[in-house]
Order: C-alpha cells, then sequence, then structure tokens
C-alpha cells in the first residue's frame, strides 16, 4: 500500500478534527487531491474515530451517582444557609444566620481558594514577545485565524466595535501585495487587543493592537518568528509572521504610512 | 417581599443571600448538566469505578464551592479541569496510601480480558496479513474499544476521551491538560497510531470466544 506522508502527518489529524484554518484546511485538500497514501489514512482516521466516539464506549454516570451528587449538594446548600431548626424562626433571622455563617467560615474561602490555584495555568514567565508568537502559532494551528473573514476594511473596522475599548487602523494593503484576510480578538499580556490578518503569498502576519504609551521601536527573531514593534497614535504595533525580516519591515513602513499618525 | 421590612443596613446581605440562591441555581443549569462527560473521564483515567464515583462527588462540591470564580467559557472544560484535578489527588493519596510502584502499571493486571492486548505477536498469523484495511472491514466492538482505550498510556487515554468522546476542541482540551495547543495535535495524533497498534495486536492474537 502507498505510504501516507510522515511530514502531513499533523495536518490530516487537524484536517480530521476540523480545526485546520481555512487556509490550511485548502492547503491539505489540494494535496489530498494528489496522495493517495494520505486519501487512505484519512479514510482510517476517520473510521477509527467513528469507531471510538459510537455509542456504549463512554461511562455516563449512574442513576445512583447522579443522586448521590444531587444529595451532596443539598448538603452542602444547606451548610451554607445552616438555620438552627428552631420553630417559629423568622425568616430575617435565618437570613442573617445564614449570612453570618457563611462570612464567618473562612475554611470555604480557603477551600475556593485551593481550587482555583489548582486551576491557575502555569504561565508565568512568559514575555509579551513569546505569547505574541504563541498567539500567531496557535491562530496558524486552530481554526482561529479570524472571527470576521473578509478582504474589506470597511467591515473589519466596525467589527472591533463594541468588542475592543479602542479604534484600531485598518488599511488596505491589497495594493502593495499585502491584502487583508480578516481580524480577530485576541488575549496578549493580559489585555483584550486587536489583530488584524495580512497576507504576503503563503505568509500569513498578524497585526497586535492595542493602546500604550510605552511601547518602543523594535524588531526581533523568536522561535523562528520574526516580530517588528512600533508605536503610532498612542497604539503599540506589533507584526508576527514568518515572512523575511525585509518584506516585513516593507509591510511596516506601508502600514504605517497608510495608518493614521 | 420580605426585603421590604428589612432594616437598611441589611440590604447587601440579602443582596448576597439572593447572589448565593442565583449561584446555586446557575450551578445547575450551566455545570450539572456534564455529569455524565465528569463520570466518563473520571471513569476512563482511574480505571475504577468505584473511584470513579467519588472523584466525581468531590470535583462537584469543589466546582459549587469555586462557581464564584468561573469566568464563563466553556463550563465543560471547567468541570473537566477540576475533575482531572481530583484524579491526580486521588492517584497521589492511592500511591501514598499503598506505597507500591504507580498504579499505571498495573492498573488492568487483573484483567483478563486485556492480556490479549499484549502479545504482539502469533507464530500462526503472518503480521502482513493485519493491515489497517482489515481493521476496518472489522466492525469494532464498543467494550473492545473501552478495553483498547483502557490499556492506552494515560496522556494518550485522556486525549482521545476528551476529543472523541466528549468532543472538546483543541483549545478546550488545552485549558483542561494544560498542555499548548501545538501538543493537543501532535498527542491526538499519536494516540490515535497507539490505539491502531493496540487494536491490530488485538486481532492477531484473535478475539476471546465471548
Amino acid at each position: 500500500m502507498i505510504r501516507p506522508c510522515a511530514e502531513w502527518n499533523l495536518l490530516l489529524h487537524g484536517y480530521a478534527d476540523g480545526e485546520l484554518d481555512a487556509a490550511n484546511a485548502l492547503k491539505f485538500e489540494q494535496h489530498l487531491g494528489s496522495c493517495g497514501g494520505c486519501a487512505a489514512e484519512l479514510q482510517r482516521v476517520m473510521a477509527l474515530k467513528q469507531a471510538i466516539a459510537q455509542d456504549q464506549v463512554s461511562w455516563p454516570a449512574s442513576p445512583a451517582l447522579k443522586e448521590r451528587v444531587a444529595a451532596a449538594l443539598r448538603r452542602e446548600t444547606s451548610m451554607r444557609s445552616a438555620l438552627p431548626a428552631v420553630a417559629g424562626t423568622s425568616l430575617l433571622s435565618r437570613l442573617f444566620d445564614h449570612v453570618r455563617r457563611w462570612s464567618l467560615v473562612p475554611s470555604m474561602a480557603i477551600l475556593a481558594a485551593g481550587v482555583f490555584l489548582m486551576l491557575a495555568r502555569p504561565e508565568t514567565g512568559m514575555s509579551l514577545q513569546d505569547e505574541l508568537v504563541a498567539s500567531h502559532v496557535r491562530s496558524l494551528l486552530a481554526n482561529h485565524l479570524t472571527d470576521v473573514e473578509t478582504s474589506d476594511q470597511h467591515t473589519v473596522k466596525p467589527w472591533f466595535t463594541g468588542k475592543i475599548d479602542f479604534s484600531p487602523p485598518v488599511v488596505d494593503l491589497a495594493s502593495r501585495g499585502f491584502p487583508l484576510v480578516g481580524g480577530r480578538v485576541d488575549y496578549v499580556g493580559g489585555r483584550v487587543v486587536a489583530a488584524l490578518i495580512y497576507r504576503r503569498n503563503g505568509h500569513v502576519i498578524n497585526v497586535f493592537i492595542w493602546p500604550s504609551l510605552t511601547a518602543s521601536n523594535a524588531t526581533m527573531e523568536r522561535e523562528g518568528y520574526n516580530l517588528v514593534n512600533w508605536k503610532q497614535a498612542e497604539l503599540s504595533i506589533w507584526l508576527v509572521s514568518d515572512l523575511n525580516p525585509v518584506e516585513l519591515k516593507e509591510f511596516k513602513e506601508d502600514f504605517a504610512e497608510t495608518a493614521p499618525k | 417581599m420580605s426585603h421590604a421590612v428589612l432594616p437598611a443596613e441589611g440590604g447587601t446581605e440579602v443582596r448576597t443571600e439572593r447572589a448565593h440562591a442565583e449561584g446555586a441555581a446557575r450551578f445547575q443549569d450551566v455545570i450539572l448538566p456534564h455529569l455524565d462527560a465528569a463520570h466518563n473521564l473520571a471513569r476512563y483515567l482511574s480505571g475504577d469505578a468505584t473511584a470513579a464515583e467519588d472523584i466525581v462527588q468531590e470535583a462537584y462540591l469543589r466546582a459549587f464551592r469555586a462557581f464564584g470564580q468561573f469566568r464563563g467559557g466553556s463550563s465543560k472544560a471547567w468541570i473537566l479541569t477540576i475533575v482531572r484535578n481530583c484524579h491526580l489527588n486521588w492517584r497521589a493519596d492511592q500511591q501514598r496510601r499503598a506505597n507500591i510502584e504507580p498504579l499505571e502499571s498495573m492498573s488492568h493486571a487483573d484483567d483478563p480480558a486485556f492480556e490479549d492486548a499484549d502479545i504482539s505477536e502469533r507464530a500462526d498469523l503472518p503480521r502482513e496479513e493485519i493491515t489497517p484495511e482489515t481493521i476496518l472491514a472489522q466492525r469494532m466492538e464498543a467494550d473492545e474499544v473501552r478495553l483498547v482505550l483502557a490499556g492506552l498510556p494515560e496522556a494518550f487515554r485522556e486525549a482521545l476521551v476528551l476529543r472523541e468522546l466528549e468532543c472538546l476542541s483543541y483549545r478546550e482540551i488545552s485549558d483542561v491538560t494544560s498542555i499548548p495547543i501545538g501538543t493537543v495535535m501532535s498527542r491526538l495524533a499519536r494516540a490515535r497510531a497507539i490505539f491502531a497498534t493496540a487494536w491490530r495486536q488485538r486481532l492477531a492474537a484473535g478475539k476471546k470466544p465471548r
């Protein structure tokens, strides 16, 4: 039998899971049309997914467990509102008892904090640049390159209204060889930011924008991606792309020139 | 309404009370429906029917107490993260108590049906005949799928359960397991390859009469 291509393996699984963005899905479909090995492998993966997802493989909760959990939650609720079961206690005093009891039980807060700490993800120590690169890579891997997909700047700009508290410059650079693909809202450096997506040939350029007074001019390389940062009109603008530094600088100049100063 | 007769300073406390009641109601609506998913994950992670139920109950109590910190997003990913943590606690407890080697290596030692999956070669059955195509032709019975899943290393078992059984997105799996999204993708690819190999070995070893 024809072997599937090792270098397409990851994309194949992302495709089977419906997690590729449009550009990568298209790329993979084109390959699929010309590669019998990968086509057969995709069929096998789909069959495997079906076999695992069939009924009776999951272990649903038993009725007994459902009742047990419901009872435990009831106990928890009544502990919260634990009422000295004195006949004739007014609703008012019961409410106060409840509140007093609740606010005076520090163990609850500690338990809650414990859960919170367990949930906290180990993302400390990640620099802003690392976060930007991670966000760029994620936008390519997962099906999340754009939230609004259009080459029309007049569609993208209003789309951001109400989603973020500032107005990012959305410029048309198609004539310079950088067509606009769309926009999305992302989360970087502890705040919600605007991301614009442009393309140059096969390369994706993520433009991250947020209000800042402290941005500096910088160009750097990280994990094989090129980053460019500058400040314009009280906005910090970051470019992240696998595009070569020369063309990325060209994009920066075109973007900076076209966007409001 | 009762608050009409309250003294003025009682206002905030009544609101707190009401917030608790609303929180409990929202918990019922938002988190309780994931009980099956929670049990499924706990069952596959622990490999133990009794422990799974304890883990689920513990997870739901913790979730209930911490519900105020739930900030929206995927409620399913949120409760499954807590289930996963409770499972880790449970296993740490087990190991401390028994002071034995990790459970992973012995979780199926007592399951005779499972030994089959460990037989990789049989002299009377040339391996080449078992191609992936014949695997497709062979319908996989659900209880056999369960056994093969149960025999996978935990990280791969977890990834497949979250993806194929609970239908979480890569992003949600990344949230639950605290691994980067790219790793989620490669882990799933690897998990499926391991699953297919284990299945092939099961076929090669011949099915048990049932």
